[in-house]
């Protein structure tokens, strides 16, 4: 049928059964916003307050739905500013399709107003970007683009379209598959290799399973739990993967890492056999990792080889599709079985003997202790809830949350974007309404996204935004006060506004809690109302991260 | 270590700006690069000159597999390729010592492109040690202006790389 580009790109968007785009408009994208407009029916159109935050917004959306989401921004500053919400997907592997407005094509490369070659500029943060000249190309280009995004690893895409292009006319039919000869991400695990890593993962004596954001990437929380259960085999998480176990399944230890918790790093220390699945090994979770490999067995499932050996060498390697190769290894199981309860009690008890109660400190009068806030928190809220933690001490107090099943938390694990926490609510929210959605986040980072306070009001988005303010910059005064003989410079948030007020600037109720007493009565509301609504947990500024 | 590296690509524009950024941005240090088509003109082939150990070159296939637009990765073992590169210099060549360079480059395999009354030009193409060599022996001479390509290689032996396979 014979359209403009723009129109065939809401064309392939719907093809694509895209319900949601979160951008920002600017001349060079006029155009295919003037054809979004035609297709209101079809795809809310969401204006967020900043480019950033349209692409954590679709992080968070594509998060949750489990399939690339779509943000949009105009040439130049507006592309500029998309890049760091694209190198926050890309650390994280979040499947983000964004699109921008590129000056007009005979225009390109002479400096015009509002240009900047965001191809180039974004391209070691990218899993692919095009420059679509060729309004022929525009279908290939979405249907590859989409493919990419979503299929093997996952990651951001970027098509940059000029803007004389999106108003040429083609001829427009959208392809209903793609060929890409030099892109075939593995699937299933070389069936040998499998029974290799299951059997090694069998006769282990003190084997522990290691969970990483591949897991969700994959959707593979029901098998990881299956194999897990059937072995008998404790499991801890990086960041990445966190939620992936119900926080009170017996085999569960915790997160690992320099902020992880102290029975998930004795485990890791203590265990003779290290399952990674789809986890990179990233410095934070494993500080030392040749001091690891040297000691322990290390069997590593990852779909991207170049994962494998990068940052820890693996006497077992498995390319592929974690979902796939976990479903290879429970039916090897079940075809040999073999007994494994008896000898696996010990190591259990073992590493019982590392669990810990958790006392809370007293807070100091007039503040809360902020993990026993968030304890609270997740005792009150239900089991389908989104935790989306900012980026600092706020993400190491969130991280703490006592998931349920079907629980997920959702941060800047790899890229530590500050700001990503509301963005990434409004999107999360969006994706499934039935969901519970919570932002919690810093004073620092809440000042870097708090605009997106009026999409959340605009949209109707019922998000709840924790703030917990300690008028620093948390995580770097700790770091100057070990680490610089406590010589605390450029943490202060004094200028602050009242958080409080400010939230009722925008027509949303708050609350602000400055003690047990009033975080009870905070957390009830927060559970009950209907609505976005803001709460401020006031922390002391000298609390620690740990 | 040396490692001579071959890589196929899809024929686009900003595939070379891909792969040397990835080589920047890795920490890969490249000794030298080639780019050229094939006879399938939608395919480039690249070949790539790098220095580092096993794992580094591990990673750097691993690392190349990843971009989209790259079609096969093919690492040469130590002596199991044929590989060429092309030199071109003017040296500074005043008639006494015209015959001298002309030994030389006899000997050498070098081939005299133009002279004048002060200089000569030779092209020599060769093996990267090869090249050195001629170098060493004509540099006293005075090396007036020097331009150089990256290597080239083939596999040897019967067995072949392609797209296709």
């Amino acid at each position: 049928m014979k359209m403009t580009v723009s129109q065939a790109m809401v064309e392939c968007l719907k093809a694509e059964g895209i319900k949601v785009v979160y951008g920002y408009p600017g001349a060079a994208i006029c155009p295919f916003y003037d054809a979004l407009l035609d297709a209101e029916n079809d795809i809310k159109n969401v204006l967020v307050r900043h480019e950033a935050n349209g692409g954590h917004s679709a992080s968070g959306y594509a998060r949750i739905s489990g399939k690339p989401a779509v943000c949009i921004a105009t040439s130049g500053p507006g592309a500029v500013n998309l890049i760091t919400a694209i190198a926050t997907a890309y650390a994280d592997s979040i499947p983000i399709v964004c699109i921008t407005g590129q000056v007009n094509t005979d225009q390109i490369g002479s400096d015009v107003f509002q240009e900047a070659d965001v191809t180039g500029a974004a391209e070691p943060f990218v899993k692919h970007s095009y420059l679509l000249k060729d309004p022929e190309d525009v279908g290939r280009v979405f249907k590859e683009a989409f493919y990419i995004a979503g299929s093997g690893r996952p990651g951001p895409v970027l098509i940059d379209v000029p803007m004389d292009v999106q108003k040429m006319m083609v001829d427009f039919k959208y392809p209903k598959s793609c060929l890409i000869r030099s892109y075939k991400p593995t699937g299933k695990g070389n069936a040998w290799q499998v029974k290799k890593v299951t059997d090694a993962l069998r006769t282990a004596e003190k084997p522990l399973i290691c969970i990483g954001g591949g897991v969700f990437a994959s959707n593979a929380q029901q098998e990881i739990l299956e194999l897990s259960e059937q072995l008998r085999i404790p499991v801890i998480t990086t960041m990445m993967g966190i939620s992936v176990f119900p926080d009170d399944d017996p085999l569960y230890m915790g997160m690992i890492g320099t902020h992880g918790v102290t029975p998930a790093n004795r485990a890791v220390n203590a265990c003779d056999t290290l399952f990674l699945v789809g986890a990179r090994v990233g410095d934070r979770a494993v500080k030392t990792p040749l001091a690891l490999e040297k000691t322990t067995k290390i069997l590593h499932i990852d779909i991207d080889p170049a994962e494998i050996g990068k940052n820890i060498g693996a006497d077992y390697p498995l390319v592929g599709d974690a979902k796939l190769v976990l479903g290879q290894m429970l039916d090897h199981i079940k075809e040999k079985p073999m007994d494994i309860k008896a000898s696996r009690q010990q190591w259990l008890d073992e590493l019982d003997s590392y669990r810990e109660k958790i006392k809370f400190k007293r807070p100091v009068r007039g503040t809360v202790n902020p993990k026993e806030f968030i304890e609270k928190l997740s005792e009150r809220l239900p089991e389908n809830v989104n935790i989306c933690a900012d980026v600092g001490q706020n993400q190491i107090w969130a991280s703490r949350y006592k998931f349920k099943k079907g629980g997920r938390f959702l941060t800047s694990g790899g890229m530590g974007t500050m700001g990503y926490s509301l963005p990434c609510a409004i999107g999360a929210r969006m994706a499934d309404e039935t969901r519970p959605t919570f932002a919690i986040c810093g004073d620092g980072g809440f000042q870097m996204n708090l605009m997106e306070l009026a999409t959340a009001m605009q949209y109707g988005v019922d998000v709840k935004v924790i703030v917990m303010t300690n008028t620093r910059l948390g995580m770097v005064r700790e770091l100057q006060t070990n680490g610089y003989n406590d010589r605390q410079t450029a943490v202060f948030l004094d200028g602050s506004p009242d958080f409080v007020k400010l939230a009722a600037a925008y027509g949303i109720p708050a609350v602000r809690v400055t003690s047990n007493k009033s975080a009870e009565k905070a957390i009830e509301e927060l559970a009950t109302h209907k609505g976005t609504m803001l709460c401020e947990v006031v922390v002391d500024k000298d609390f620690p991260t740990l | 270590m040396k490692h001579t590296i071959s890589v196929l690509v899809e024929n686009h524009s900003g595939v070379l700006s891909r792969i040397s950024g990835l080589f920047s941005r890795r920490g890969f240090n490249i000794d030298s690069l080639a780019v050229g088509p094939t006879n399938d003109p939608s395919i480039s082939r690249i070949t790539i000159v790098a220095d580092g150990d096993e794992h580094t070159v591990e990673q750097i296939e691993k690392q190349l597999n990843k971009l989209i637009e790259v079609i096969k990765v093919k690492t040469f073992g130590r002596d199991d390729f044929v590989a060429r590169e092309l030199m071109i210099v003017k040296v500074d060549a005043p008639a006494e010592k015209r015959s001298e360079i002309m030994t030389i480059a006899e000997i050498t395999g070098a081939k005299v492109m133009d002279i004048t009354l002060t200089t000569m030009t030779l092209e020599i193409c060769d093996r990267y040690d090869k090249i050195a060599r001629f170098e060493n022996v004509i540099e006293p001479y005075g090396i007036l202006e020097m331009a150089r390509t990256g290597t080239v290689a083939v596999e040897r032996g019967s067995e072949y790389f392609s797209a296709k396979k």
